[in-house]
């Protein structure tokens, strides 16, 4: 039925990527998103381009699973390039009615949704090859400072983690609420928004109060095995910069360095 | 010194009506007195809401009595400067299996009651590891607990107490909600425990042919011991735990009217194979 969403869009192969730390894969994303924007002429599309086609190689995740993040954001691609062509003045090279397209009109949508796949693709690769557990404990180190200002960093990640152990079985519950409440009569596939929205009602309330029991369960259970809050807790597989980590953040570095350069000579 | 020791406990749950003021008291757990030594298999033994559960709440310091005093090795549960040692030594593993999962792979679960004792991640790999073997689930090591059976989960939970090196397990009701293949995975597990590694075992159970195996059985019905002894003694007494509720296995009832006619059937038996293999042996010996 659904597959298992506990790994989220985690491909599970063993590639230089996978075996990277989870907070050298989230800081490297976030400065090649910066780094999309940074980009203004052919040269710097180029070198993004080749170093997101890098990552992919070496990710070792096929590309299909690259591009199935894109799908979702199909519409908004196609409208930032119809609006972006339509709306940007300068050399008309089409007019059709009183519609104009123009080319700056033109080559400012390649340059929108080029961004946008850069986006995308840029995290795909990092979700690809992270499981939601590396990632949330990835978050959680990079944040830890924030404790100091008395930010609950721990159980933030904590509660994240824990939500992401339950979904599969909230949602194996509410499979069985709606087959339950369908039984005793209750139409979920009348075509009327205002009746839909209505028998929703005998699903969510029996789900919520199942998750309550089991937050109350899972709280007795966490403190008979000794939880009591992050302080002293110490980890399975603590995260430790290893020496690829540190060539990974020198390989972000020199590309970060390189579409500055490039957007200075150009 | 015994390992858990009651004193005259006693707890008490109170009834509110909807406005919060008090309709009533029920006293869960009335003045138990029992001991448990070290590398017993105990079962404690009792209907829905006799107070089983309360009682087992109270070995891990999660509850704490009202009245009277337990001792884990030697530690009073009231004193909360020892709380971390105590849930340490007893290790609880609960009746739902999807509740008392933590972690989104096996290890990580397992590894949750050492991680939260700040102990070593080098010894806590090795801890993980041994556990696991221990109850047969090393090949799930870097699965996901949602694709488990239940009583394969149940596996992993107490795989995940027995992380902690506690000296005692207490299963409250941990097969409860298990299929009966399930519920032999799991009973055969802790017995393993128990005989191997010489865990002490408290098995809070309403299911008759789960005790049989126990070095005591208590027998508990509204917050009162009304029963103990060795499985076999409780078994010959069907017609108390008819009257408290528990199913007797028709077997049992059967071989107990046999031998009030005089046939010379053996004491404690539960399944239906049990009854003819003996029938068959008295058989045999005519």
């Amino acid at each position: 039925m659904l597959r298992d969403i506990t790994l989220g869009q985690f491909y599970p192969i063993d590639s230089i990527l996978h075996r990277l730390d989870p907070r050298v894969k989230i800081i490297c994303t976030f400065i090649y998103m910066i780094s999309v924007f940074l980009v203004r002429d052919v040269w710097g599309y180029l070198a993004a381009t080749l170093f997101l086609a890098i990552m992919i190689i070496i990710s070792k995740v096929p590309f299909k699973y690259m591009i199935r993040g894109l799908k979702g954001i199909l519409m908004i691609m196609i409208l930032t390039a119809v609006i972006n062509v339509f709306t940007t003045p300068g050399k008309v090279l089409l007019s059709i009615g009183v519609i104009d397209i123009t080319l700056e009109g033109i080559k400012v949508a390649v340059r929108m949704v080029l961004r946008l796949i850069f986006l995308v693709m840029g995290s795909s690769i990092m979700m690809l090859t992270t499981t939601p557990s590396r990632l949330t404990y990835g978050l959680e180190r990079i944040f830890k400072p924030l404790e100091r200002f008395n930010l609950p960093v721990h159980e933030i990640a904590m509660m994240i983690s824990i939500a992401l152990g339950f979904i599969p079985i909230l949602v194996d519950e509410l499979d069985k609420i709606i087959k339950a409440q369908s039984v005793r009569g209750v139409d979920f596939n009348n075509r009327k928004l205002s009746v839909r929205i209505k028998n929703m009602i005998p699903v969510l309330v029996p789900l919520f109060v199942s998750a309550f029991r089991r937050a109350g369960d899972l709280a007795v259970a966490m403190e008979a095995r000794c939880y009591h809050g992050g302080g002293k807790r110490t980890g399975i597989n603590p995260l430790r910069y290893d020496r690829r980590d540190h060539i990974a953040y020198l390989v972000i570095f020199i590309y970060l360095s390189m579409i500055i350069v490039i957007g200075i000579i150009f | 010194m015994s390992l858990i020791s009651t004193d005259k406990v006693t707890y008490e749950y109170i009834i509110r009506d909807k406005n919060g003021s008090v309709e009533g008291i029920n006293r869960a757990v009335d003045e138990v007195d029992m001991t448990v030594e070290q590398g017993e298999f105990i079962a404690i033994l009792g209907s829905n809401g006799s107070g089983k559960s309360t009682l087992a709440k109270h070995f891990n310091a999660l509850l704490l009595p009202l009245e009277g005093t337990v001792y884990i090795d030697g530690y009073d549960t009231a004193d909360s400067d020892h709380l971390w040692d105590i849930r340490q030594t007893t290790g609880m593993v609960f009746q739902n299996p999807d509740n008392q999962i933590i972690g989104t792979l096996v290890e990580e679960d397992v590894a949750f009651g050492p991680e939260n004792m700040g102990v070593k991640s080098k010894e806590i790999k090795e801890r993980v590891k041994n556990s696991l073997e221990s109850v047969g689930m090393e090949k799930y090591r870097y699965k996901s607990p949602s694709k488990l059976s239940g009583g394969q989960k149940q596996r992993i939970a107490i795989a995940g107490v027995l992380a902690m090196k506690p000296k005692c397990i207490v299963l409250d009701e941990s097969t409860a909600m298990l299929d009966p293949a399930g519920r032999k995975e799991v009973l055969n597990a802790v017995m393993e425990l128990n005989r191997k590694d010489k865990i002490t075992v408290i098995l809070i159970t309403h299911f008759m042919e789960e005790v049989i195996n126990a070095d005591k059985v208590y027998v508990i019905d509204k917050g009162k011991i009304c029963m103990s002894g060795p499985p076999r003694l409780i078994f010959s007494n069907a017609e108390i735990l008819k009257e408290i509720g528990l199913s007797v296995p028709y077997a049992t009832l059967l071989s107990n009217e046999l031998r009030k006619r005089g046939i010379p059937l053996r004491d404690g038996i539960v399944s239906n194979e049990e009854l003819a293999g003996n029938i068959c042996q008295l058989l045999q010996t005519i």
